[in-house]
């Protein structure tokens, strides 16, 4: 056990919902025949997962400064639509459209951070509005008919990425080279920090735990690559899958790394004390409403990309698998408590889920019922496991 | 009834928690009918015994035997000691703001008539309780509306109305001011010649004083100190003695003031309450300081010393309704608390739990969350000067903690608000506004706290120290103004100011 806590760096309780979907994952794959860890399945499930975790990423901030939004579902699926109609009843270039998707969402952001930032109206209140407002919206512009969207959106949702270089490697090239950088950006991140944290704090961790932990990560990197590699001809680690990697970046570096992400978890943790140290509160909250609008824009391209076209339904209930994301991954109601990362790990538990699930044959009623149980045993999990760890302390409800 | 003298026997208590002994053999004797106090450094183990009392840790969790009336006593719950007569009255009051005083009173004991409340019987029972702690309130008034030392009062009020024949009251005076202080006191009094006993639980030596008959002094979970006293003749430093393990000759470390220049000026600020229209808070305040001097502000609770702070602090309280600042002689404009940052000023607010801290983050986190951009290259965080910033004042100001990683929650009162204070310096700031520093907080960290605040002024900060224990301003202060009803009543150097001269002030007034 010491052993394994050295190698993953200290807090082992930090793991415990990696473990669990690893765990998962191969429990799925031993019922399922090896019908989980194939190419095609892995493939699938990213492409088919990714608009619901690029909608957690922003979620996430939203609980962590103590809010939540419903609208994100009904944002994404206007956006979505209006990209569609601009598209194909004004010939606007598909990029165009795009734009105009992402400017609705930044719009629509701007409108509920108005009403949380100015108004003080909680986010619950302002987003159920919302919700109701850009479904009614989607529904009205589309005269509840399902429009194509344009034939380039379809790389986004659905594509994969370029084939090309020597064929004996044995997988997609493009693929590969993404393994390496990745593989590569970690072994380098994880040598500068042993090397700064012991300039600082004259600690040295073991050379051999370092390198275990090198290890380990980098085969988990390798083996995924080479499932994301090795499918059919023509696929790879599928676009969707990218663009949420290089958001997963973006935003992972927000929240951790620069002010305003700083601003977010103070915000949340205690708001009077955050406003007294130079905090603008109003501000945080209206930028943190608008980004998640935006990126409910992004879902929405992607996911009409995927569908290979904009219907009035899309998008509905989304918000709910969202929320079960970011709250199974760690977040905490009452805001202040949250990682990016974590987050991932929890909406991938309910991908995961969703796709083991629909290999078993289990059908969409039984999945519904089996996620609602998932979500409350997780949080419960986590709740029991932070009072344990703080003597005799209760759990913190403000 | 028995013959045993003692109404509470607590004999060789001992409760441990993982890795820590919070008690260790304590010893608590309480005679019928007295007032006992108990004193003890934070993290003594007062707040410990006293929830071992009443039922919080159950019988089983800790060793050791309570005697309650001459019976053992083996409380599973608070409910149990309820209802053997035990009421205990909480630092935090536990009144829900939204609901009336009768509600209040009998929420979870109300009287029933047929299933239904009974409210007419609930109304005429408050009226009389309210009646015992000297109140003359409508019952049906929400406590949100009533002051904290009415609050508190009512909250003494529901403890009688469960007959309660032992009351423990856990820092009562804290949040009261002087008046209501008073009034308490006297009440607790008056409860003690209706065979009422009371443990009270204080920092305030004077309090003590006045009313015990008995005082027992905790240390590091250890009885360490018992006697009998007379009241009014409790000697304040055998019990300061007693509390630190150590005799502190002067409370207030010596200090060579070099005073210089005018480095902050406030001329006629005016601000108005922003729930009350037309009700000013600040009216017309003038006052400066100088380089390296500890200028402190008196005032009784309500007096506007917060509000007059905190609207000076980028205008964070308030409706600005007026008045100009001055730094070095330069007026400038602060309208945000990240342009009062910018020009040097940092406040250090009275609520450290409240508006001082983020409850959820590490030491390290707090340190630099006032001036982030320090930290910043390229826009981006540096985990490495950020360690290194909280490693340097972890030691500059001796944070007592395991690592900067801890959590702010893990500390001391003392610590947390060594954490504040090395916040607020690592700003770098030239006008340090320090208010209520060290409320809640025991002897020795007091004393460490009154050092760093020479260290700053020392260094050509100009440091203003809002107070409410007039000997901490006497003590520590070069000049002092006085506040009354928003209005500055006075201005009083070192040499001139004693107790009597700023209650006077404190209490003039307005347009005296």
């Amino acid at each position: 056990m010491k052993v394994i806590k050295q190698i993953l760096g200290g807090d082992l309780k930090r793991y415990t919902m990696v473990v669990a979907l690893a765990v998962l994952i191969g429990i799925f794959n031993i019922i399922s025949d090896g019908r989980m860890l194939t190419s095609s399945n892995f493939q699938n499930l990213l492409a088919g997962n990714a608009y619901v975790l690029v909608l957690a990423l922003g979620m996430l901030m939203v609980i962590v400064i103590g809010q939540i939004d419903l609208s994100v579902g009904s944002v994404a699926g206007f956006s979505g639509m209006v990209m569609a109609i601009a598209a194909r009843e004004l010939d606007l270039p598909w990029w165009a459209a795009v734009l105009l998707a992402l400017l609705i969402g930044l719009a629509a952001g701007a409108w509920h951070g108005f009403f949380l930032a100015k108004l003080g109206i909680p986010g619950f209140i302002t987003t159920l509005g919302g919700m109701m407002i850009f479904r009614g919206g989607v529904i009205w512009i589309s005269k509840s008919i399902s429009v194509p969207a344009p034939e380039q959106l379809k790389w986004f949702g659905a594509g994969y990425l370029p084939e090309w270089g020597p064929k004996f490697t044995g997988m997609n090239n493009s693929t590969l080279l993404l393994g390496i950088i990745g593989i590569a950006a970690y072994v380098v991140s994880q040598l500068k920090k042993y090397k700064k944290s012991a300039e600082v704090t004259g600690v040295n961790e073991p050379k051999w735990a370092v390198g275990a932990r090198i290890l380990l990560v980098g085969s988990i990197i390798a083996y995924f690559t080479w499932l994301f590699g090795t499918g059919r001809e023509g696929t790879s680690f599928p676009v969707p899958g990218l663009i949420l990697l290089i958001l997963i970046i973006i935003y992972h570096t927000i929240t951790q790394k620069t002010k305003f992400g700083r601003n977010v978890y103070a915000v949340g943790g205690n708001k009077n004390a955050a406003a007294l140290s130079g905090v603008n509160v109003a501000r945080t909250y209206f930028i943190t409403m608008m980004n998640m609008s935006l990126l409910a824009a992004v879902a929405g391209i992607l996911f009409v990309g995927r569908s290979t076209a904009a219907g009035p339904a899309d998008g509905t209930s989304w918000e709910m698998d969202a929320i079960a994301s970011v709250f199974i991954g760690g977040a905490a109601v009452s805001g202040g408590v949250g990682t990016i990362l974590e987050t991932m790990v929890g909406g991938l538990m309910m991908a995961v889920l969703n796709n083991g699930l629909m290999l078993m044959g289990v059908g969409a009623d039984r999945t519904q019922v089996i996620k609602g149980f998932v979500l409350l045993a997780a949080v419960a999990f986590d709740v029991y496991n932070k009072r344990s760890g703080r003597g005799s302390h209760k759990i913190r409800t403000k | 009834m028995d013959n045993n003298p003692f109404i509470l026997q607590m004999k060789g208590i001992t409760k441990e928690f993982p890795g820590v002994k919070a008690l260790d053999d304590v010893t608590l004797e309480v005679r019928r009918g007295t007032i006992h106090a108990i004193c003890g450094e934070n993290g003594a183990g007062k707040s410990t015994l006293m929830k071992v009392l009443s039922g919080v840790y159950p019988y089983g969790e800790y060793s050791g035997a309570i005697l309650y009336q001459g019976k053992e006593m083996k409380f599973k719950n608070i409910k149990e000691s309820e209802s053997a007569g035990i009421g205990i009255i909480h630092q935090e009051l536990t009144m829900i703001p939204e609901l009336s005083i009768t509600e209040n009173i009998f929420v979870g004991n109300e009287i029933t008539k047929n299933g239904l409340i009974d409210w007419d019987e609930e109304r005429r029972r408050t009226r009389e309780i309210l009646k015992r702690v000297g109140l003359t309130l409508d019952p049906d008034m929400l406590i949100k509306h009533l002051g904290v030392g009415q609050q508190q009062l009512v909250e003494i009020a529901k403890a009688l109305s469960k007959d309660v024949k032992l009351l423990i009251l856990d820092e009562p005076t804290s949040a009261l001011n002087e008046d209501d202080s008073e009034n308490l006191l006297d009440l607790m009094l008056e409860l003690k010649s209706n065979d009422i006993t009371c443990i009270m639980i204080s920092h305030k030596l004077n309090e003590i004083a006045r009313v015990s008959d008995a005082v027992t002094v905790i240390r590091d979970g250890q009885t360490v100190e018992h006697y009998e006293v007379e009241a009014g003749k409790v000697d304040e430093d055998r019990i300061i003695k007693a509390m630190v393990g150590r005799s502190i000759e002067n409370r207030y470390p010596e200090r060579d003031a070099r005073i210089g220049e005018v480095l902050f000026e406030v001329s006629d600020w005016t601000v108005e309450d922003p729930e009350v229209e037309g009700r000013l808070v600040c009216k017309q305040s003038t006052f400066n300081v100088r380089k390296g001097e500890i200028v402190g502000f008196a005032g009784l609770m309500g007096a506007g010393r917060t509000e007059l702070m905190r609207s000076i602090f980028g205008r964070n309280y308030g409706i600005y309704r007026g008045g100009t600042i001055k730094i070095e002689g330069k007026e400038v404009s602060i309208p945000n608390v990240s342009t009062a940052i910018r020009h040097g000023i940092a406040y250090v607010p009275e609520d450290r739990k409240n508006l001082g801290l983020n409850l959820l983050d590490s030491i390290r986190k707090t340190i630099v969350s006032a001036d982030l951009e320090k930290i910043i290259k390229h826009g981006l965080i540096d985990f490495d000067e950020e360690l290194k910033a909280a490693v340097e004042y972890k030691k500059a100001v001796s944070i007592k903690a395991a690592s900067v990683d801890m959590g702010v929650t893990t500390l001391s009162g003392g610590n947390q608000q060594k954490v504040v204070l090395s916040k607020w310096m690592f700003t770098d700031p030239k006008i340090l506004i320090l208010d209520e520093p060290t409320r809640g907080i025991d002897v020795g960290a007091k004393y460490e706290i009154y050092k760093m605040i020479h260290v700053l002024a020392g260094q050509g900060m100009a440091v203003i120290l809002v107070s409410s224990e007039l000997p901490e301003l006497l003590g520590m202060a070069d000049r002092i103004y006085t506040i009354s009803e928003g209005r500055i009543t006075g201005e009083i150097s070192r040499g001139e100011a004693d107790q009597e001269i700023l209650m006077k002030r404190m209490t003039a007034l307005a347009g005296e």
